[in-house]
């Protein structure tokens, strides 16, 4: 048994007690919550599940909650591409700085973000009182949900793409041009297939991340059933009402929405890769 | 659940001199309400990190008496003095000082924390309802615990009023002024807070005595409710800071402190026609409690709340207590007369809250249609 399935492929020794150590913490730190959240759902029924999932309020909580993801993450996608390209190809003052500074939404906990961008976009706040003029109002609608999903998303994109382009070569560029390459055409043909699956990866994460975001939300959103109420606020106020069940069911539906985003970004991803034969 | 790890972490001796976490938050709050906008914002945010993982001082030594007492949101600021005030007393009569921890939420959320496990020694909740909830999901104290004291076991009341703008500009007197076309209310949701709840009965009242459809003019109130916040302070910072609504409906003692904190000349309040009385009770969870020793302690720290000392100190809280005896003459004589309904009339709390605010029911079903 042990030389079937734990057989080992490297000449160090280890692999059985470095897997067992790895299955036992997945098991406790990951598995098993959700193991648990499944588990209660199987309790419940699928009918039943249904049933507490189906109403209007639900599915507006739940189409918000991905939609604002999604729109918070394709901004990502294309600025934090921009913003990794900036700090690896060019020298200017101040680089350093903004390197560490993309991770501060790591670090902040979420709760401050969503104050100080409340405070900030609020119709008495700083950027709030200069859009007024204009007819836009951000915090307390929907706009203001997506601002805290691009603070809190940016830097996966820009993580993970930015030791791709330090490896990338500037000969390939080069030799392009020389082939007589229009810049537009490097960009599209040489450049970009090479950073996709990063870009897809950087993406997938920073999508994950915003489904599930609660505490700088609530601060933003003005929480109003049908319009700003997120998903997991949903589930919180089931919480408020003992009714562990009808949480479940939400939860599970985001874990079956989530899972089926993930799977479908990874199939892309194997396509492209495929397709373009590298990295 | 962030609540719940916080009470641990953040218990601290109340018997030594304010510790530095007691100034902090203090001072942040007061920052949070009166200094700039983002400035003020970030220190309220802050000051949560400083809760959440600052107060990490050991607890005392093993054989002292410790008392957890569980509460809800805007009591921060009255159980910091009265703990002061209560070991001061408890030691005068010849007693060892209790190690006083004090843990603050969200009504519902404390209440859960409770039924999870948390080990609270006594419950100082905004509603009876809450704490019925404990009771009857745990039974670690008797259905009838709101009998075991004085005045429905609720040492302190308070009732809802109106926070307005300074000079009053939408000329809001009263609750059908709530209704009308572009005025924006400030109310929390009912669903996770517990002091929501009691603004939602008094505008039923108000309906009901006008002889309107209550149903109807309720939903009317919540359609024009443009931000719903999970709690009350949550509600006032909105108000207050953010600058959104025209009017803020707050428990009296809230808005009274709003006033204090931000002057006289930033808001006004009014009393509508009728409101409700809101009683936040208190009660010893007898099966959390591990000695005679604590339980005489907690025992007495819930009975002393009636005291007149405690009681003037309730009121210089800007909450409506019992007994005047030894109040300040301008604490006894702030509260407005107003005509106030009481749970009673509703059919108490173990009817309203089905009823009212189950899953599906009146409340959800103004944001169904």
């Amino acid at each position: 048994m042990r030389a079937g399935i734990l057989r080992s492929p490297s000449p160090l020794p280890g692999f059985g007690l470095s897997f067992g150590i790895m299955m036992t913490v997945l098991s406790i730190v990951v598995l098993l919550p959700i193991g648990a959240l499944l588990g209660r759902g199987l309790m419940i029924g699928p009918a039943d599940l249904w049933e507490m999932l189906n109403s209007r309020r639900i599915w507006s909580a739940l189409s918000l909650s991905f939609r604002a993801a999604l729109i918070a993450s394709l901004f990502n996608l294309v600025f934090g591409l921009m913003l990794a390209w900036v700090l690896v190809r060019y020298r200017f003052w101040g680089r350093r700085f903004i390197d560490a500074a993309v991770d501060l939404p790591f670090a902040l906990p979420t709760a401050v973000a969503g104050i100080a961008l409340t405070a900030l976009y609020a119709p008495n706040g700083v950027f709030g009182q200069a859009l007024a003029p204009l007819g836009l109002q951000v915090a307390y609608t929907e706009v203001g949900i997506w601002v805290a999903l691009v603070f809190i998303g940016l830097p996966f994109v820009v993580r993970t793409v930015q030791p791709v382009i330090e490896e990338l070569e500037a000969d390939l560029e080069e030799v392009s041009a020389t082939l007589g390459a229009r810049r537009a055409y490097t960009l599209r043909r040489v450049i970009l297939p090479t950073l996709t699956p990063a870009l897809l990866t950087g993406f997938a994460l920073a999508l994950a991340r915003s489904v599930g975001e609660y505490g700088s939300v609530i601060f933003i959103a003005g929480n109003i059933p049908n319009l700003t109420e997120i998903a997991p606020l949903l589930i919180v106020i089931r919480l408020e009402e003992y009714n562990y069940d009808a949480a479940a069911a939400i939860g599970i539906a985001m874990l079956i929405i989530s899972f089926a985003m993930l799977l479908a970004i990874n199939a892309i991803q194997t396509w492209s890769r495929r397709r373009i034969g590298l990295v | 659940m962030f609540e719940a790890g916080h009470a641990r972490l953040s218990g601290h001796p109340v018997a030594t001199p304010r510790s530095s976490e007691t100034v902090s938050f203090h001072s942040a709050f007061r920052k949070a309400l009166t200094g700039g906008h983002l400035r003020g914002g970030l220190l309220a945010g802050l000051t949560g990190l400083v809760l959440a993982f600052g107060g990490t001082t050991p607890a005392a030594a093993q054989d002292s008496i410790e008392i957890l007492n569980v509460s809800y949101d805007p009591t921060r600021e009255f159980y910091r003095e009265y703990n002061e005030l209560f070991n001061a007393w408890w030691t005068a009569q010849g007693n060892a000082p209790v190690t006083i921890r004090q843990s603050h939420g969200g009504a519902g959320a404390q209440a859960r924390a409770v039924i999870d496990g948390l080990e609270a020694t006594v419950v100082t909740l905004a509603l009876s309802a809450d704490i019925d909830a404990i009771s009857e999901r745990t039974g670690l104290f008797p259905a009838d615990w709101q009998s075991r004291l004085p005045h429905n076991s609720s040492p302190y009341t308070s009732t809802i009023v109106f926070l307005v703008r300074e000079g009053n500009p939408r000329g809001i007197e009263d609750w059908d002024d709530l209704v009308a076309d572009g005025v924006q209310v400030i109310t929390p949701n009912p669903k996770t807070s517990g002091g929501a709840r009691w603004n939602f009965l008094a505008a039923w009242a108000y309906a009901e005595r006008n002889d309107l459809d209550p149903a109807e003019f309720v939903g009317a109130m919540y359609r024009n409710v443009p931000v719903l916040d999970t709690g009350a302070r949550g509600s006032t910072t909105t108000f207050t800071q953010r600058g959104i609504g025209d009017v803020l409906l707050a428990w009296e003692n809230e808005a009274f402190l709003a006033l204090a904190e931000l002057g006289e000349d930033a808001f006004d309040i009014v009393v509508p026609s009728v409101s409700i009385l809101a009683e936040p009770p208190v009660t010893l969870v007898d099966g959390n409690i591990t000695s005679d020793a604590q339980r005489a302690a907690a025992e007495a720290y819930l009975q002393h709340l009636y005291s007149p000392e405690a009681q003037a100190l309730a009121l210089s809280h800007y909450y409506r207590a019992w007994d005047t005896s030894q109040a300040a003459p301008e604490d006894a004589a702030r509260f407005p007369e107003v005509e106030l309904v009481t749970i009673a009339d509703f059919g108490g709390w173990p009817v309203v809250q089905p009823e009212y605010f189950g899953e599906g029911r009146i409340f959800d079903q103004i944001y169904e249609e």
